[in-house]
Parts: C-alpha cells; sequence; structure tokens
C-alpha cells in the first residue's frame, strides 16, 4: 500500500513538472510524509512500550530502564527520529538547489487530491512551491535535525522516549504542511497541527499538575486567535470565492481597494491569528509558560518554527497587508512594542529559560514590525538567523540545566537547576556550550560580524525609512522603540551569560564536581548552530553597507541575496507600496522604493546608521559584563523575590496574568456558572414543573376514584340528564 | 292515557334513580333498581298500546332478564356480607385512589 | 272511570315507590315496593295488557320480591338507618338532580315532537281486535314463538346460566 501511495505521488509530481515551469519538484509529498511515518513508527513504539509497563504496574513490578539493557522502544526512536529528518533535509536541500538553478517568478503548485469540492469553492491538498516556502522548509528541517539529534542526548534518560520522538515528528509533520500548504485552508490544518503538538510537547510530563496546565493555557490562547484567523478566512473567501494563495495574490492588487474597510478588516484578524501563534501582544502569555516543556522542545516549537508561522503567514499574504496601510501599522506597531515589554521582561527573570522565552517574544516582535513595514525579505531574514542563534541559546541552556541536574541530583538537593542564582563560572565546567552560547550572544544583540547585526539592523533600518510614508509619525515611534529593545537586549542577554558562565560557582562545592560537559549528541548541534549563527547573516548584506568594511568590502559576490531570492514572492505587495507612495508624494514618479529608503529619519544613509547601532549595543554588552560581575547574587533560596519597585513589577511580567485573569478569565467562569446554575437551572426548574403539573393534574383526577358506587352513579346521572338536555329524543 | 302513563313512568324513574343515589345498603339500592326496571316496563306497554305487540314482547324479556339479575346480584351481595359483614357500599372502597 | 282508576294506580304507585327509597327498615321498602308493583300491573291491565299484569304479579311480585325478602332476612340486617340514608346536604342536591331528570323527561314527552304527536287510536284499536281473535295470552304468544323465538330460547339459556352463577357465587367456601 505504502508503495503505490508512493508512486502515485510521484505520478501527480510528474505532471506538475510537465506543467512547463522549469523548475521540476523533486518528491515533495515525501518531504512532508517522512516526518509522518516518524511519527507513526516512534508512536507505534511509544504504544508497545506503555502497554508493557502498564502489564508491569499490574504485576506489581518496576520496568527500569537501566538493568534490563535499554529495550528496542528506547533505541529505535534515536534512528527513526533524527534519521527521517535528514532526509527530509537532504530532499528540500536537493529542491532548493533545483529551484535556484531557475528563474523561478510564480509558484509551483502540487496537487494531490481534492480535498473539498462544494459548488464553485473547491479546495485541494495541494502543496506550494515558492521561494519563500523554501526558505521555510531549510529552517525547518535542517534546525529541526539539529535539534532531534539533540533530543537523543538531552531525553536519554526519560520514559517517554519514544512518544517524545513520535510527537517531535509529528509536529515537523504539521510545520511542514503549514509552510508548504498552497491555499489558506491547507496552512490551516498545520496551523492547528502544531498547535496541537504544542499542547502536547509542553506538557509532555503530564504528571505534573503545573505543566500540563501550561499546555493547556498554550492552546486555549492559539485557539482565541485562530478564531481571528477563521474569521479572517471566512472573509476573503465572501470576497473571493477561493482560498488558495495564488489566485488571491494576483487578484488582490486588481480587486481589493487600497485602504478599504474590508481589506483593513481581514488583514487585521489575520494579525489576530498571528499574535496568538506568535506570541504578541495581547496573546504573548502562553510563551513563558511553555517553558514546563522539555528544553529542546522549547528550542524547536517556540523559538525557531511554531511561533515564527505568525510571521511566515504574513509575508505570505504580504500583498493584503500591502493594500491596507492601517493592518500594516498595526503589525509593526504590535511588533515594536511587543519587542521592548518583553525585553523590560527578561530583565529581572532568573529562571534561565524564562529569559530566553521573553527574548523569543521580543525578536518575534522585530519579525512582525520588519514585515509590518513592508521588509518582507528582512523580516523573514530575521526569522531565519533568529531560528540559528535562537535554538543554539535553548538548546546550550539544556545543556546547562541537563548538567545542573545531574550535580543537584546525586546530592539529592531541593534547588531550582534553571534559576541563574544557582549557577555561576560554569564556563570551567562547559567550555564548548559557554563558547557556543556566548556567540549566540553577540548575535542576538546585533553585534558585528554576527548573523543578527545584518537582520536586525535592516529591520530598524526599514522601521525608521517608514517613517517617510504614511503614517509616519507612528514608524518614527516604533523606530525609536526597536533602537531601545535592541540595548535591552544586549544588555539582559549579557546579564544571564555572566550570572551563567562567569563569576564564583554557587552551586555548592558538592554539587560542582558533578558539573560536567554536555556529551557529543549535544555539542555537535550547538556547534553548528554556532557557525551558522556566525556566518548565517552574510547571505543578505543590505546594498548599502556592501562596500564598507561592515559588508567586506565588496568582497562577497551579491549583496541582498535573500531579498533577490524573495522578490518572486514579495514583488506585488512592493508594487502596491511603491503606487501608494507615488500617490501620497512620498517619492516622486521614477524613484523606486530603493529611492524612498534614503529618507531617513535624522538624514545620514544606513551605513551611518549600522554603525552606530553595533557600536551602541557593543557598549552595552562591555558595560553589562562590569555591572553584572559587581552584583552580588545569593543562591536562590537565599534571595527570595524582588520586594519593591520596579524590579518588582517586572519581575512579575507587568501582571499582566493577574490582568488577565481577573478581567476576563473570572468574568468569564461567572458567566458559565450563571448560565449553569441559573439558567440551566432555571430551565431544568420549568420542565420538572411540566413534569410536576402533570402529576398534579393526574392525582386531580385521580380524585373521583372513590371507592363509592353512589358517586359512580350520580355522575352517570348528570351524564344522562346532560345527554338528555342537549341531544332529546 | 299514553302521555300520563310516560309521565308516570318518568316519575317512578326518577324516583328510582333517587332511591339508587341517596341509599347506602345494598340491597336497598337494588331494589331501587328494579324499581327502575318497572318505570321502563310501563313506558314500553304504554308504548306498545300505541304503536304494536312488540313492546309487551320485549316487557316479557326485560322481565326475565330482571329475574336472572336479581338472582346473580343478590348471591353476589350475599358472597361480599360474608366478607365484609356488612352491606353498606361506603364500605366497598377497594377502588379507591 | 279509566281514567279515574288510572289517577289511583298512579297515586299509589308513586307513594309507594317514595316509600321504598324512604323506608326505615329493608323490609318496609321491599313491601313499599311490592305495593308499587301490584298497581303497576293494575296500569298494565288498563293498557289492555293483561298477560303481562298476570306475569307482573306472579313473577315480579311473587317471586323476586320473594328473593329479596329471603336475602334480607338471611342477612339479618338491622336497623341502622341513620347510617343508611345520605344527609340532607347531598340528598337536596340528588333530588334536584332526578327531579330535573324527570322534568327534562316529562317535558319531552309532553311537549312538541313527544307523545302526543302518535296516532294512539288507530293502534290501539287494531290492537284490541287481535286481542279479541287470540285472547290475552296468545296475543303474546304468537310473536314471541315465531318472530322472537331465538331470543326466547336465548332467554332460556340465560336462565340456566344466572341459576349456575347463582349457586357458585352464594356456595360457601369448603375449607
Amino acid at each position: 500500500m505504502l508503495t503505490t501511495g508512493f508512486f502515485a505521488m510521484a505520478a501527480v509530481e510528474e505532471a506538475a513538472q510537465a506543467a512547463g515551469h522549469g523548475f521540476e519538484p523533486l518528491l515533495p509529498g515525501l518531504i512532508v510524509l517522512l516526518p509522518l511515518l516518524g511519527f507513526l513508527i516512534n508512536g507505534y513504539l511509544a504504544l508497545s512500550h506503555a502497554r508493557r509497563s502498564a502489564e508491569a504496574v499490574r504485576r506489581g513490578e518496576e520496568l527500569d530502564l537501566d538493568t534490563g539493557g535499554r529495550p528496542l522502544t528506547h533505541t529505535l526512536p534515536s534512528w527513526v527520529g533524527p534519521g527521517v529528518m535528514l532526509i527530509a533535509f537532504g530532499l528540500v536541500v536537493a529542491n532548493f538547489l533545483r529551484m535556484s538553478g531557475v528563474e523561478l517568478h510564480d509558484p509551483v503548485v502540487v496537487e494531490y487530491w481534492t480535498w473539498m469540492a462544494t459548488g464553485t469553492f473547491t479546495v485541494s491538498a495541494a502543496l506550494q512551491l515558492d521561494q519563500l516556502s523554501m526558505i521555510m522548509m531549510l529552517v525547518v528541517t535542517g534546525v529541526g535535525f539539529l535539534i532531534h539529534v539533540f533530543s537523543v542526548g538531552y531525553m536519554k534518560d526519560d520514559p517517554g522516549y519514544p512518544r517524545y520522538f513520535a510527537y517531535l515528528n509529528l509536529f515537523v509533520f504539521f510545520m511542514l504542511v503549514l509552510v508548504m500548504g498552497a491555499s489558506f485552508p491547507v496552512m490551516f490544518v498545520g496551523w492547528e497541527g502544531v498547535g496541537l503538538c504544542s499542547y502536547l510537547l509542553i506538557g509532555f510530563w503530564f504528571s505534573d499538575r503545573e505543566k500540563s496546565d501550561a499546555g493547556k493555557k498554550a492552546f486555549i490562547v492559539n485557539r482565541i486567535g485562530d478564531f481571528g484567523f477563521l474569521i479572517a478566512l471566512f472573509l476573503m473567501f465572501v470576497f473571493f470565492g477561493t482560498l488558495d494563495f495564488a489566485e488571491i495574490m494576483t487578484r488582490a492588487p486588481a480587486e481589493l481597494v487600497y485602504g478599504a474597510p474590508l481589506v483593513t478588516a481581514i488583514t487585521l484578524f489575520l494579525l489576530l491569528g498571528a499574535t496568538g501563534k506568535s506570541a504578541q501582544i495581547p496573546l504573548y502569555v502562553w510563551l513563558p509558560d511553555a517553558m514546563a516543556g522539555p528544553t529542546p522542545v522549547s528550542a524547536l516549537i517556540h523559538a525557531a518554527t511554531m511561533v515564527t508561522a505568525g510571521v511566515y503567514m504574513v509575508a505570505r499574504s504580504s500583498v493584503l497587508f500591502a493594500l491596507s496601510p492601517v493592518g500594516s501599522v498595526t503589525v509593526a506597531g504590535i511588533g515594536a512594542l511587543t519587542a521592548l515589554f518583553a525585553a523590560t521582561i527578561a530583565l529581572a527573570q532568573y529562571d534561565i529559560k524564562k529569559v530566553l522565552a521573553y527574548s523569543t517574544v521580543s525578536q518575534l516582535g522585530y519579525m512582525f514590525l520588519g514585515v509590518g513595514v513592508g521588509a518582507y525579505a528582512a523580516g523573514v531574514f530575521h526569522l531565519m538567523t533568529h531560528a540559528f542563534f535562537k535554538a543554539l541559546l535553548f538548546l546550550g541552556s539544556g545543556a546547562v540545566i541537563h548538567s545542573m541536574h545531574h550535580a543537584l541530583h546525586h546530592t539529592h538537593s531541593e534547588w531550582d537547576a534553571q534559576d541563574m542564582r544557582n549557577m555561576g563560572g560554569l564556563r570551567k565546567f562547559m567550555p564548548v556550550t559557554a563558547l557556543t552560547m556566548w556567540i549566540a550572544t553577540l548575535a542576538i544583540a546585533g553585534i558585528w560580524p554576527f548573523a543578527g547585526f545584518f537582520s536586525k539592523d535592516e529591520i530598524i533600518w526599514y522601521a525608521g525609512a517608514a517613517a517617510s510614508g504614511p503614517f509616519a509619525g507612528w514608524y518614527t515611534v516604533f523606530w525609536i522603540l526597536a533602537l531601545a529593545a535592541a540595548m535591552l537586549t544586549a544588555f539582559y542577554m549579557t546579564r544571564m551569560m555572566v550570572m551563567t558562565f562567569h563569576g564564583a560557582n554557587r552551586t555548592g562545592e558538592k554539587e560542582a564536581e558533578h558539573l560536567h560537559e554536555a556529551p557529543l549528541t549535544m555539542t555537535v548541534p550547538l556547534s553548528i548552530l554556532a557557525f551558522l549563527s556566525i556566518f548565517g547573516g552574510w547571505i543578505n548584506v543590505p546594498e548599502a553597507i556592501r562596500n564598507s568594511f561592515l559588508g567586506g568590502f565588496g568582497s562577497l559576490p551579491m549583496s541582498e541575496w535573500l531579498h533577490e531570492w524573495l522578490d518572486p514572492v514579495t514583488h506585488a505587495a512592493q508594487v502596491v507600496r511603491e503606487e501608494a507612495l507615488l500617490e501620497s508624494g512620498a517619492i516622486t514618479a521614477g524613484e523606486h522604493y530603493h529611492g524612498y529608503l534614503e529618507h531617513a529619519p535624522f538624514g545620514g544613509g544606513e551605513l551611518a546608521w549600522a554603525l552606530i547601532s553595533t557600536v551602541a549595543a557593543l557598549i552595552v554588552v562591555v558595560v553589562a559584563v562590569s555591572v553584572v560581575r559587581r552584583w552580588t547574587i545569593r543562591p536562590a533560596v537565599e534571595s527570595g523575590e524582588p520586594e519593591s519597585g520596579i524590579r518588582k513589577i517586572l519581575y512579575n511580567k507587568w501582571y499582566v496574568d493577574e490582568a488577565y485573569d481577573a478581567l476576563i478569565v473570572r468574568p468569564i467562569q461567572r458567566t458559565s456558572r450563571f448560565f449553569w446554575k441559573g439558567i440551566d437551572g432555571l430551565i431544568d426548574g420549568v420542565v420538572n414543573l411540566a413534569g410536576g403539573a402533570t402529576r398534579f393534574a393526574g392525582f386531580l383526577v385521580s380524585l373521583f376514584q372513590t371507592g363509592s358506587i353512589n358517586t359512580y352513579a350520580f355522575i352517570l346521572t348528570l351524564g344522562v340528564l346532560l345527554i338528555l338536555w342537549t341531544v332529546g329524543f | 292515557m299514553l302521555t300520563q302513563a310516560l309521565v308516570l313512568s318518568a316519575i317512578l324513574f326518577a324516583v328510582g334513580t333517587f332511591g339508587v343515589l341517596a341509599r347506602r345498603n345494598a340491597i336497598i339500592m337494588f331494589l331501587c333498581i328494579e324499581l327502575q326496571l318497572n318505570a321502563v316496563n310501563l313506558a314500553l306497554v304504554a308504548f306498545s298500546r300505541a304503536v304494536g305487540i312488540d313492546g309487551q314482547v320485549f316487557v316479557f324479556f326485560v322481565m326475565t332478564v330482571a329475574a336472572a339479575e336479581a338472582a346473580v346480584g343478590l348471591a353476589i351481595i350475599i358472597s361480599i356480607f360474608r366478607h365484609y359483614e356488612t352491606v353498606n357500599v361506603d364500605a366497598f372502597n377497594l377502588l379507591k385512589w | 272511570m279509566a281514567d279515574i282508576l288510572f289517577f289511583v294506580f298512579a297515586a299509589v304507585s308513586v307513594g309507594s315507590a317514595f316509600g321504598v327509597v324512604l323506608a326505615r327498615s329493608p323490609v318496609g321498602s321491599l313491601l313499599s315496593m311490592v305495593s308499587t308493583l301490584a298497581s303497576v300491573a293494575g296500569i298494565y291491565i288498563l293498557l289492555e295488557a293483561h298477560f303481562l299484569a298476570a306475569i307482573q304479579v306472579m313473577v315480579y311480585a311473587g317471586a323476586i320480591m320473594v328473593l329479596f325478602l329471603f336475602v334480607i332476612m338471611l342477612l339479618n340486617l338491622g336497623h341502622d338507618y341513620q347510617r343508611d340514608l345520605k344527609g340532607w346536604a347531598a340528598s337536596l342536591i340528588l333530588f334536584g338532580v332526578t327531579g330535573a331528570m324527570a322534568g327534562v323527561l316529562a317535558t319531552r314527552i309532553v311537549g312538541p315532537g313527544g307523545a302526543g304527536e302518535l296516532d294512539a287510536l288507530a293502534n290501539a284499536t287494531a290492537l284490541d281486535a287481535e286481542l279479541m281473535e287470540k285472547g290475552a295470552v296468545g296475543i303474546i304468544a304468537e310473536p314471541l314463538f315465531t318472530r322472537f323465538v331465538v331470543p326466547f330460547e336465548m332467554v332460556g339459556i340465560l336462565l340456566l346460566v344466572a341459576i349456575v352463577g347463582a349457586l357458585v357465587l352464594a356456595k360457601r367456601r369448603v375449607s
């Protein structure tokens, strides 16, 4: 059956090639199906393990994984999980090489079967391969593969090992459906699916109430966003009659009126969906709680892939956002605000994963800012570089936590392995981890020549440049917010590094004997990601700085490679924006978008600002190092929480969760209770009343049965009388 | 004569009904039922004088059936009396709710 | 002459009927009943139903009433009159109801569309002629054994059933 399906799929793909696009996709369906296959195999292993452990429990024995030698259910996933990812990655690379050898202007859609067909509306199970989806696929399968390998070492001792890999594979499957889908419904399938897997993986250790609650919170908050997404889909369907990307994006500039309420509504509802999935204000609250899941999960889902789905979706719908200036400025505004807001919270967190979580929220804000100001390539670029260094940071923190766990476990200490106040000076014990994480820190701080510099700088630049177009004042504010957030980012990341790896070790003498470097399965992915964090940014050096020393003195074969690569996808949106700018008089005819970019605030070209930002970031890092080293930090059990002032507010996340609880959750619960006890009780009462009334009526009628013959005879007589009276003879 | 006889029959029937409704003694009630039957017989005979002989034949049958009915009814009353020690119909209230 | 007799018999029968209903003792009720039956028999004769009058006296007043008497004596009922007749309030209502019934019937009889419209005389003379011809018994016997022979036989079976039933019902259980 599998082989038949395989050949069927290949046949469909051959047909797509025969359509003569020049680009011949190589088994795209297999790319999506391989992780699914991994899920099925690992899932079966998980089920058989569950069955065996249940039997053991029933017999009263313990199923010890160490003494009996590791069973097959716990060794096979080590190969199946990363294995399918490697093959998928290989296929993606092959397709990428094919695509780059061809000038591809229109997306290639491979249809497999018709999913829904009602009247004139059809949705096919189809995959779309174009430049944007190719970039996403590379990130998902590449970084995904590295994280799978890391997980082999990290989750080695966990009894739920096969289940973990099953869920991880399933997640990659859904993520690929999301980025490769050719229409909104197919994307939505992936959208929902990654939400599901996020829930499953956050609550992986479900026997802990807090952790499973975190999973629920993620799913529920996501759902609120999904509601917005669906409304947008409905609006699009009503207007366009179709939900395929290719059709909508080609028809939109012609059929939708620029700035009209309809397109604004569509974009705002899409944005609502994106804020849910990508943890922006107001629906970001699930991401910090999601740190309850295993650290590789945090790396994959909540840094590199799932949370970027919102950015991808906005980039995919770039035309729609270009047609709605209100929508675009809202996206940019939310992005900028979230970037600064999350950065402030990260300053006061002690849990290493929480710092990284808020950092992720903040960096996602940058991506949204990028796609909001029309810098789609920059936003996607930052998505890519962020995937590298954030995954590296999370995996590194995973290695640290892994080591701390080991150490604390040996002395049966109750200390929190994730609290930075219990760490310190880990550089001596884990040099590789420390080095790679420092590389990531410099990258995220936006320091040349690391990856983050190029991507973040471009976004901030575009944000500033947008200050000469519509909503100029707003964009200036966003630009300032983005700059402030960048400074804060540098500070809190350095704080994290210094508290963890430098200074004196606070873990305790006995425990410190057991601190050690992570095994190879963990350090190798770290190193690869570090390499990408260093050199990954050089693929998209902006034109303006190419010839300077910042750009390597023009030694690169080309500049803005990603920009050019994504141009066929973002072209339509850029055209719309240019026309709008022409109308508003911000640029004169003949000047293209690049010319518009020269009008930045406070004058000065991109090169100048790039230099200023990297130097400023470097200064902040150096200052931070010396400041943090001077702090006296006590271990967590001795420190307690911040007592007062701004530190307390930041530590408590600006009390947003508490506000949501009071303003939304409790009223809903009260309303539900009212409907349950009040209204439902009322309805039940009415129904019972009807029943009671019937019984009472029956009782009344039963009183006729007096058992007395005289009464019966009397009634009889009355009846006779009645008949005589009315009928007569 | 016909009209007067019929009116008399109506009066007798009414009195009989009153007896059935107002008396509690089962045997007296039964007696009043016989009275009602008699009233009906009278009406039939009166009519037969005006219409045809069939009325009188019918009365014949009524009397016969009344006899049979009286026999059986009294037998029932006797057997009830054996159980209840009284013929007061208020005591026969097993069908009361 | 006939009218006077009729009124006498009517008065006696109504009075006796009230006697049946209102008498204190069961035997008194019974005797009143016999009186009623006798006067009704008299009215039968006035209506030229001689055979029936005879049957009335012989069977009804003679056999059935005697049967009642047997049962009353057998059960040795007392004079519990107070609990026997219903209270005056209920009696009033019942009197009203039955009176209404009698009234309605009477108006129907006497009023338009009632018995007055029947051509009594023609039939009566025909009946008298038949009576002369067949005699008092024959006038009934003739239709009874020709046209009504099947019901006649069935009544016979009915009587048989009644006898057996009465016997079975009244029999004392042998235990």
